[in-house]
């Protein structure tokens, strides 16, 4: 088995995700460069986070267009797990595969803290080794995290079940004061309709090591390992 | 048409008539305009260092540790064990950043991020020291110091979280003497195997020299003259010499340069970085002892109708000189043509050691290299002492409400959390952030070498006013400080020197006591200095910034157990004081922020006893006594304590008690006397910790014990009692709140 780590020109925590999927172990974990055109030979894509192309114009504006992104799009429709993280996540909404968008930060300013999320739903191949409810402490570092989308969309979210993660204080309670770049409704993560396509501002690449202060992120990557391994032994 | 150079372009070059006249006799002709545009930034303060060579050094550079020396390269190499190394230098970009502070700040990291991986090394973390005129106020200084603070914050943040380096901290001051004239220095270290180790020298004659990164403009033209001037107030017209900064770019540059280094392709590598194109070229070639030719009409350029003379003294930003062995240009190609980086082949090595400057056919430069990098006059300027500071008598001082004055001192910028800052750092990026900015020292895990480095910059511009030499080796004692109370061992140190005019004598004198000082400190405490750089003319209308000589200094936690941060962690743990309770009130920040006066004579510090402090607080690190450490810096016993209980994620109270009865409680709560510092351990281990300090000789102090939800603090007369959440709210929204004022 073995993951793809999409390497965008600007991509700055493609190193942090293959050492997390690494440090899981049982599978193998490349990069993959964006002007390839397939990702046959993989079975789950991570696009990590960082600054693809600059992004001056707009976070992930440009990404969409990489070679690389048609195919993901067709694996995408085809099943295969694809998570977004920070970046990754903007492209991903870029691209179609995740509805609305991530805006600037309700206080303009890039912020890097640790945050508390509350897991919404474990029906997703990166959240099943997760309980409902369960609290995980990982870092943001955006300056255009702020998600956003029309209402009709929002309630859509909700009534599929499709918010993973939600921005909380400590004991787990959605409150203005935990939401830290105005996202709508704490939202810090969502997945398509079909379940298999992640996307989160949060970092758990920066969080599957004692040394970082938090393992947690680690049980994500732990998550989407036990399940592919699950499929490849049906 | 040939340009006649008259005095006044000469003049305009900022070259003397001497210098002028030195060009001539090593030339034995008069050069042209080019030719004087390149002298005139190689022989600038900038690149040349004319005016503090001979001051620079005396600097220790040499240890056991020590595997690339300073000035050898473009940063200095220290062994991390393992077969790893470190290359780590510091680079102001005041100038810049006076003028324009979001591009000044940004390219001022782009730049050493280039000197660093130009080494081979991968960087990994960066660090910012700031000061800046007071931010507080509706005046219009206050507005523009805040619109300077924030740009400049805001500039570093966008280069350095583009590319991906995390921010693990650094320094912010505020005093009136920055006013106009910011600092901004920047500190980056990478990592690299040994045998990674590269060399900036034009070897091999014949090999091909490429041109690499983004297309030269005119933006930054001349900027190393440029910084090598007083600020006035017509320096807003020098705005084209500030560069605008691409990171993007830059992630591109750093990454192919690694991949192409990796290939074994390359046979020496430079930054275009100060002085561009010029000292890239004559550099390459003085190292390698050979000679290089170009051909400008080769460039890639962004601006039409460019002349020579703007190609060469060009400072866009994000371009690097690459010398390639022969034969592999193919593969060279390959890498830059996959990171879509714009590049050209400029010219080769050759073996007459001239630096030959082409535009088509015509020859427009012909000067030896080794004269251009080298043989920039030396100069020993004439020194006078300004009048020695004066020690305040205790009884000048008026008593103050000691309540007060802390809430006082926790809301001034220069002391009050910076998370305003820090938070807008990527500094969890590459996932090996251990400690966070905030704390003594910022700690990272290297992955690659399986390493925990300690890093922290240093350097109380007030001290060092009052008496810079002092004050440059309290710089180094406090950064050794910081790094043992955060469990590292002290390696080695990049400095850099922020001074106003040096041909003013009393400014040279400061320049020179401060060198002195930090060369004794760092022999002391056997921390050889890697690098660094001279910031000079850092001048306002008003006259020179004080003196600032920054150190940054980089240590290595042996174990991962001795990790240690600075707030108590457990109700119930004792708390102690290492080191005097101290009671020297000169040039103290109570003195200042509370009385208004900025004077006095700034602590003494005794080596001996530093050094003693220090080693005991390091064993009993080892020995896993400590629960917490926290240096005594900037308002005393009373801020350290403060800090202790608030700048954890759990806020913790603490009982302590001081003193005497008779003694004055703000002396024993915020004079700055050194060689202290604040220690919390489990009571079961508190016996062991006083038995220890009374074998090592070193002052100990049984303060009191941490718990509840106020700060108390007595002499046995008088009581003082603070709010922890009071405190907090003060230390942590101080600068936030600040910033917020239109």
């Amino acid at each position: 088995m073995k993951i793809a780590v999409v390497q965008f020109p600007g991509s700055n925590c493609d190193q942090d995700c293959l050492r997390a999927l690494l440090g899981v172990g049982r599978i193998e974990a490349e990069y993959l460069w964006h002007k390839e055109t397939s990702v046959s030979g993989f079975d789950a894509v991570v696009l990590p986070g960082g600054f693809s192309y600059g992004d001056y114009l707009r976070c992930g504006a440009i990404a969409r267009f990489s070679p690389i992104m048609k195919a993901i799009v067709s694996a995408t429709a085809a099943g295969m797990p694809v998570i977004g993280i920070c970046n990754g996540f903007q492209i991903l909404c870029e691209a179609g595969l995740l509805p609305g968008a991530l805006i600037r930060n309700q206080r303009l300013h890039f912020i890097c803290q640790p945050v508390w999320l509350r897991t919404e739903t474990t029906d997703t191949p990166f959240t099943t080794q997760l309980e409902k409810n369960r609290l995980l402490r990982m870092p943001i570092a955006h300056g255009e995290g702020s998600y956003f989308a029309d209402s009709r969309t929002l309630e859509m979210l909700e009534s599929q079940n499709r918010v993973v993660f939600r921005y909380t204080n400590a004991s787990g309670d959605t409150t203005p004061e935990s939401n830290p770049n105005g996202s709508l409704a704490n939202i810090a993560g969502i997945c398509n309709e079909e379940r298999n396509v992640l996307g989160m501002m949060p970092h758990p690449d920066r969080a599957w090591d004692r040394r970082l202060g938090s393992e947690d992120g680690k049980l994500l990557f732990e998550s989407l390992v036990a399940n592919l391994e699950l499929a490849a032994a049906r | 048409m040939a340009t006649a150079i008259t005095a006044a372009i000469v003049r305009n070059h900022g070259l003397t008539e001497e210098e002028y006249e030195r060009i001539k006799s090593a030339l034995n002709r008069a050069p042209n305009l080019t030719e004087l545009g390149v002298f005139s930034v190689m022989w600038s303060e900038h690149c040349s260092y004319k005016n503090t060579r001979l001051e620079l050094k005396k600097f220790p550079t040499t240890g056991p540790k020590v595997l690339v020396k300073a000035g050898e390269e473009n940063a200095g190499v220290i062994d991390i064990g393992n077969g790893w190394a470190v290359a780590f230098k510091m680079e102001s970009h005041n100038h810049p950043s006076a003028i324009e502070p979001f591009q000044g700040a940004a390219t001022g990291v782009g730049g050493i991020i280039r000197d660093i991986f130009t080494m081979g090394a991968r960087p990994i973390l960066l660090l910012d020291s700031l000061r800046f005129g007071p931010i507080r106020g509706h005046s219009p200084q206050a507005r523009h110091n805040r619109r300077l603070f924030a740009g400049v914050v805001a500039g570093i943040a966008h280069y350095g979280n583009c590319v991906g380096i995390p921010t693990l901290g650094g320094e912010v001051y505020f005093d009136e003497s920055y006013e106009g004239n910011p600092l901004v220095n920047v500190l980056c270290l990478g990592v690299l195997r040994h045998s990674e180790i590269v060399r900036g020298a034009a070897k091999g004659v014949g090999n091909p020299v490429f041109y690499v990164g983004s297309e030269t403009g005119r933006d930054g033209l001349a900027g190393a003259a440029f910084a090598s001037r007083d600020l006035t107030d017509e320096s807003k017209q020098d705005r084209p010499a500030v560069q605008v900064g691409d990171p993007f770019k830059g992630k591109l540059l750093l990454e192919a340069c690694l991949e192409l280094l990796a290939s074994g392709s390359v046979a020496g590598i430079q930054d275009m970085g100060a002085a561009g194109l010029t000292c890239s070229t004559c550099e390459t070639a003085s190292r390698g002892g050979t000679g290089v030719q170009i051909d400008v009409a080769l460039v890639p350029q962004r601006e039409h109708g460019m002349t020579p003379y703007e190609i060469l003294l060009s400072e866009s930003q994000e371009r690097m000189l690459i010398i390639v062995h022969g034969g592999h240009e193919e593969k060279v190609r390959r890498i830059f043509e996959k990171w879509d980086l714009p590049y050209a082949l400029v010219g080769e090595v050759t073996d007459d050691g001239m630096m030959r400057v082409l535009e088509g056919g015509s020859v427009e430069v012909e000067i030896p290299a080794d004269m251009l990098a080298n043989d920039a006059p030396v100069y020993v300027r004439e020194a006078t002492s300004s009048h020695a500071a004066i020690r305040v008598p205790i009884e000048g001082i008026p008593r103050s409400d000691s309540h007060r004055s802390l809430i006082v001192l926790l809301a001034e910028p220069t002391i009050a959390s910076k998370n305003w800052v820090f938070r807008q750092y990527d500094h969890t990026v590459r996932a090996g952030t251990i400690v966070p900015p905030g704390s003594d020292a910022g700690v990272f895990y290297v992955r690659e070498a399986d390493k925990i480095l300690a890093v922290t910059s240093d350097c109380n511009g007030l001290y060092c006013k009052l008496d810079p030499r002092e004050g440059a080796r309290i710089a180094v004692a406090e950064a050794a400080r910081n790094l043992v109370c955060s469990g590292a061992a002290p390696l080695a140190v990049t400095d850099n020197l922020n001074f106003g005019n040096p041909y003013r004598p009393e400014i040279f004198w400061q320049l020179r006591e401060a060198v002195e000082g930090l060369a004794e400190a760092c022999r002391r405490f056997n921390t050889p200095v890697t690098g660094g750089n001279v910031s000079l003319y850092n001048q306002n209308p008003t006259g020179a910034v004080d003196p600032t000589p920054t150190v940054g200094m980089v240590g290595i936690i042996a174990n991962e157990d001795w990790i240690t941060r600075q707030y108590f962690r457990n109700e119930g743990d004792i708390i102690f004081l290492v080191g005097p309770i101290g009671e020297e009130m000169g040039a103290t920040h109570y003195l200042k922020v509370v009385h208004g006066r900025k004077e006095g004579l700034p602590p003494r510090l005794n080596f001996e006893l530093e050094l003693r402090v220090q080693q005991t607080l390091a064993s009993l690190i080892q020995h896993g006594f400590v629960q917490s450490a926290h240096d005594c810096s900037e308002g005393g016993i009373g801020v350290a304590l403060a800090e202790c209980c608030i700048s954890g994620e759990i806020k913790m109270g603490a009982s302590v008690r001081i003193g005497n009865a008779t003694d004055r409680m703000d002396l024993l709560l915020f004079n700055e006397t050194q060689s202290r510092a604040i220690i919390s351990v489990s009571p079961e281990d508190a016996d062991a910790v006083e038995k220890h300090c009374a074998t090592a000789h070193t002052p100990l102090t049984w303060l009191g014990a941490v718990g509840g939800t106020d700060l108390v603090v007595t002499n046995g007369q008088e009581t003082l009692t603070w709010k922890i959440a009071e405190l907090y709210e003060t230390w942590y929204c101080s600068i936030e709140n600040i910033m917020s004022t239109r």
